[in-house]
This record gives structure tokens, C-alpha cells and sequence, in this order.
């Protein structure tokens, strides 16, 4: 079987998905760099784990991992070497490629054995199918690219024990802040999306979209409308420049489905929209809409949902 | 201090877009802007030479027609520019795109290099750290916040549950993205004070690069199909007349969300 190497950087649903993908084109050699992403690995069918010790490694931005990554794919020349599409795992892959001098496709939604990987180009509108022709197959792979399958694993498990250079020291990582976005799933990896629009009208008024999430156990989302009129923070933006989600269920509310927006959700399983302009491209790709008012809508909806309870 | 931006043209994102036969981006059609984030790293340098003095040079690689986009960095404000066009470009994947900017820093005296977190057309968002990896240069990206003193540089990374604060000397090489400004427009004074200001224009040769060493002849990636996605189709739409809510509740118990 082909020798398959996977970043397990951390233990959310995308690292699972990464493994799965990999599994299915030959035996996974999983790096990990703690102990809860080596036991994701074992989770996930890794059949080797490469368990990195690099004192310091964590205190420094991308550089001493780097220069792991490239160490153990020089070592075992594998037939792919594959990254979840985070910024880290982008920024990894693209020292590899470089360092490796190796071809690199990023944010592919799919991957067969022969090094085939499919890509969503412009916003989502065109499919492309594309291969590396220099080195072997690095890619990383887009979170909801494939379904996660636990598969138990006993992995080989080897002892990696490296050195933080001081050409590594550069960037140094003085403070990590987590700003609490409550009990709600991160954005990118959340089963259910609700998001608000321009329609939402003001700030105080997101808190009927989050109650909409919390009883459907989603994350909140805005478009870009709603974040450039400070309705919501910056960083829940979905679209072309901010998150690209891919849930089982996509809530559009106030939100008409500019071209920017669709980007970041039109590969969403189920699409619902409630907006009050009938002609709204959102309408378009919805599998549900309602054309209404979204303050009259939600809340029955949020009726409902407390009923059926 | 002098910062170097670097710059895209990339066919409008709120526009379609296409490939053309070679399965390459089509940047013949009329409609080419500065990449969306691209704006931002201007404004970030500029606003960097305002607080600290120094000098702002865009570098931008891509066919003649990017010259609008080194104008306008220029009418906002940047002081002069290096554009790389050559035809021997066109076809080129990340690996020699990154080689040329690095062979054109390397001509450059900078302290800082600023750019967008990813391109609005390929978006890959490598670039900062091939950057990085080819000139050795500390690379802080994805940012929504740069803070300067003296030779000390400290960059908010945004994260999505968060951010890290990075601290680093320079020379460095910052990416950023819209959370960190508001990108001025070009006054009217600034569209005229742009004509005045120097645009150099260089080919790989030039950079002491072997044309056979970019463009689509050295890529190392190829596009092998190309296809739209298939339309979603639309489901049921209903219109409110009281019940709407009750509607949408009664599908969504169906699908078993609540």
C-alpha cells in the first residue's frame, strides 16, 4: 500500500476528515506533535504515528514544525503527504512545497489514489480536476472534503525527537487569546449554520439569529453586508473572504445570496432561506424558502421548535 | 522603514469568471480589479509610513494591463512600483510565481513586506510564506493588527476562536486580512500626483531568472478538466401569510433538526 502522511494538528472533526481521506488511499502515517493527536490517529486508522517531542515547538509560529514536516517526508518519500486547509496547514504546506521543491494544491474537496484531486475554483462556480506533476501528491484538504469514519487502529508508533533551530526562533508566539464564542460549534466545522444578513437591520437584533442557532445546535454566521455594518464580528463572516462552510443545514436569513456569499455556502447539504424580497438570488439554490419577514418567521419557528421539544 | 506591497490583478469577484482553453484564469475580459485584500495591504503600509516615515513600493507580477492596478496603489498613495511582466510568466503555478517575487525583493531594499491573505482568484493563500521559506525572512501572517517600534514588529494573527499575538524582528513578511482597516480611496489629488510616479518594468530576465524556469512550461500542478458546478436546483418556496414560520419549522422537523 501507498505510504500516505498526514498533520494531525489538532483534535477538532477536520484533522478526522483528513485521516478518513487519507485512509482511503493507502496506509496513514500520521504526524502529531501531542498526545491527544496521536490518539485522534489511532482513532482514525492511522497505521504508523511519527509522535514529534520538539521542546519549544509550540512557542514559535510555523518554523520549527516546518521543518519536521519537511524532515519526515524527506525520510520516508511518501505518495502523498496531505494538511487540513487551515491557515497553519497552508502555511505548512506551503514551506514543504517550497523546501521540497514539490508541486502543492491547496482546499482540494477530493483525492483518489492516482494523485487525481478535485478543486472548487471561483467561489465554487467551476469544478476543476488537477494533478501535481513534480514530487509526490501534496495537498491540503478542505474542511468537509469527505465524511469522517472512525476506524480503531493498534499504529506503529515511532518516536520523533527534534531540535527547535534557532533559524526556527523567528516568530515567536508571546500570547494565544481565545475570544469565547460561548457554547456554540466553531464556524467551519459546525453541523448547522444560521446566518444573518443586511436584512437583520442592527446589531441588537442578531440575538433572534442566535437564538435560532442555539435551539438547532449551529453556529452563527453573517454575510459580508452584515459584518461591514458592524451587526456582527468580523470573524463570523461566510463567504469568499471569510469562512467557507459546508454544513448538513445552512439557515440564510436577510441574506439576498450575493456572489461573494454563495462562495463560502453553496456547498452546504441542505439550504434554507427566509428573506422578504421574492427575487432574491438566494431563493435560487434554496431546498425551503420562505419569502417574509425574517422577525415574523424566526420566531415562529423558535414556537415550534419549543413545542416539538 | 521601507515597506514593499505586493499586488494582483484578478478578474472581479462579483463577477462570473471563467477558464480559458489552456485552463488557465481568463484575465482577457474587461473586468480586472486589484484582488479584494490586496487593498488593505496598501492601506496597511501606508498607514505604517505615515506613523513611522520610510518608503512604499508596490511589486506586482502579471501582463501589462495590471499597470491599472499599479496606478492605483500609486493614486492612494504608494510612492513607486516594479512591475514584472513578461509573457513567459503566463501558465506560472505558486512555486514560480513565489521565485519571481523573491528574485524581485531581492532588488529591493525593504524592512517589511505586506500582503493580502490570499488572492481573490486562485486563493491559495501561500504566497507570504514561499516568501518566507526563499528569503528568510520571519513570516507573521494573517493579520488583523501590525504594531511597529523600532526593529520590533508584533502582529495580531486572527485566528476563528480568537487571535495570537506574534512578536518578530525585521525583516518580515506580514499577510493581512479585511479585519485590519478601511482602505482609503484615491483623491483626486492622489489620481494626479500617481502620473508623476515611478513605475519600473522588468522581465525574468532580467531578475536573473531563465524563462524556461516559470510559466506553464515549469508548473508543477496541471488543470486537467474543468466544468461548472450543476445548478442547485431550487425546493419549495413559500410565501408568508402567517404561517411561513410554521412552514419552515415543520421541514426542518422533517429533516430532523428539530
Amino acid at each position: 500500500m501507498a505510504d500516505i502522511l498526514v498533520y494531525v494538528p489538532e483534535t477538532g472533526k477536520h484533522a478526522a476528515e483528513v485521516l478518513t481521506l487519507g485512509r482511503s488511499l493507502g496506509d496513514v502515517s500520521a504526524i502529531a506533535f501531542d498526545a491527544q493527536s496521536a490518539a485522534l490517529a489511532s482513532e482514525y486508522g492511522a497505521a504508523k504515528v511519527y509522535r514529534v517531542s520538539a521542546e519549544g515547538a509550540d512557542d514559535y509560529f510555523v518554523d520549527p514544525k516546518a521543518t519536521v514536516l519537511a524532515d519526515v517526508a524527506r525520510k520516508t518519500e511518501p505518495a502523498a503527504f496531505l494538511l487540513p486547509s487551515t491557515d497553519e496547514g497552508k502555511a505548512l504546506a506551503a514551506r514543504l512545497a517550497v523546501d521540497l521543491d514539490n508541486g502543492l494544491l491547496t482546499d482540494v474537496t477530493g483525492l483518489d489514489a492516482e494523485g487525481v484531486a478535485e478543486q472548487d475554483i471561483f467561489a465554487g462556480a467551476t469544478i476543476t480536476t488537477s494533478k501535481i506533476t513534480k514530487g509526490f501528491t501534496l495537498a491540503t484538504v478542505k474542511a468537509g472534503a469527505t465524511e469522517a469514519e472512525a476506524a480503531p487502529s493498534e499504529p506503529v508508533v515511532e518516536d520523533v525527537e527534534a531540535e527547535v533551530a534557532e533559524s526556527d526562533r523567528r516568530v515567536r508566539i508571546a500570547e494565544s487569546v481565545v475570544e469565547p464564542a460561548g457554547d456554540r460549534p466553531g464556524l467551519a466545522e459546525a453541523d448547522v449554520v444560521v446566518s444573518g444578513g443586511r436584512g437583520v437591520g442592527s446589531a441588537d437584533d442578531f440575538a433572534l439569529i442566535e437564538r435560532v442557532a442555539d435551539v438547532l445546535g449551529g453556529a452563527v454566521g453573517a454575510s459580508r453586508a452584515a459584518t461591514d455594518a458592524g451587526y456582527y464580528p468580523h470573524k463570523f463572516q461566510v463567504g469568499q473572504t471569510g469562512t467557507t462552510v459546508s454544513p448538513q443545514l445552512y439557515v440564510a436569513a436577510g441574506i439576498s445570496g450575493a456572489i461573494q456569499h454563495r462562495a463560502g455556502m453553496q456547498t452546504s447539504k441542505l439550504i434554507v432561506a427566509v428573506n422578504k424580497d421574492a427575487d432574491a438570488p438566494i431563493f435560487s439554490m434554496a431546498d425551503f424558502g420562505v419569502v417574509g419577514d425574517l422577525f415574523e418567521v424566526l420566531p415562529q419557528v423558535l414556537e415550534e421548535a419549543e413545542k416539538r421539544k | 522603514m521601507n515597506i514593499v506591497v505586493l499586488v494582483k490583478q484578478v478578474p472581479d469577484s462579483g463577477l462570473a469568471r471563467q477558464l480559458d482553453a489552456e485552463l488557465r484564469v481568463d484575465r482577457n475580459g474587461a473586468n480586472n480589479v486589484m484582488g479584494e485584500l490586496d487593498e488593505y495591504a496598501v492601506e496597511a503600509a501606508l498607514q505604517l509610513k505615515e506613523a513611522h516615515g520610510g518608503e512604499v513600493t508596490v511589486l506586482t507580477l502579471g501582463p501589462d494591463q495590471a499597470t491599472e492596478t499599479v496606478r492605483k496603489t500609486l493614486a492612494m498613495g504608494a510612492d513607486k512600483a516594479v512591475h514584472v511582466s513578461d509573457e513567459a510568466v503566463a501558465g506560472s503555478d505558486a512555486l514560480a510565481t513565489s521565485k519571481i517575487l523573491a528574485a524581485a525583493l531581492g532588488r529591493l531594499e525593504w524592512d517589511l513586506v505586506i500582503a493580502g491573505a490570499e488572492s481573490t482568484d486562485s486563493g491559495m493563500g501561500v504566497m507570504a510564506h514561499m516568501l518566507a521559506a526563499r528569503t528568510g525572512a520571519a513570516a507573521a501572517t494573517g493579520a488583523r493588527k501590525i504594531e511597529l517600534d523600532g526593529d520590533a514588529i508584533t502582529v495580531e494573527h486572527q485566528r476563528e476562536n480568537g487571535y495570537d499575538v506574534l512578536t518578530a524582528s525585521l525583516p518580515a513578511i506580514v499577510s493581512v486580512w479585511d479585519t485590519i482597516n478601511t482602505p482609503r480611496y484615491p483623491s483626486l489629488k492622489g489620481i494626479m500626483a500617481a502620473k508623476r510616479k515611478k513605475v519600473e518594468t522588468l522581465t525574468v530576465a532580467d531578475l536573473g531568472i531563465d524563462p524556461s524556469e516559470v510559466g506553464a512550461g515549469a508548473a508543477t500542478t496541471e488543470v486537467l478538466t474543468a466544468a461548472d458546478r450543476p445548478e442547485r436546483s431550487a425546493g419549495q418556496i413559500v410565501t408568508d401569510e402567517g404561517e411561513g414560520g410554521r412552514k419552515l419549522a415543520a421541514f426542518l422537523a422533517a429533516e430532523k433538526f428539530i
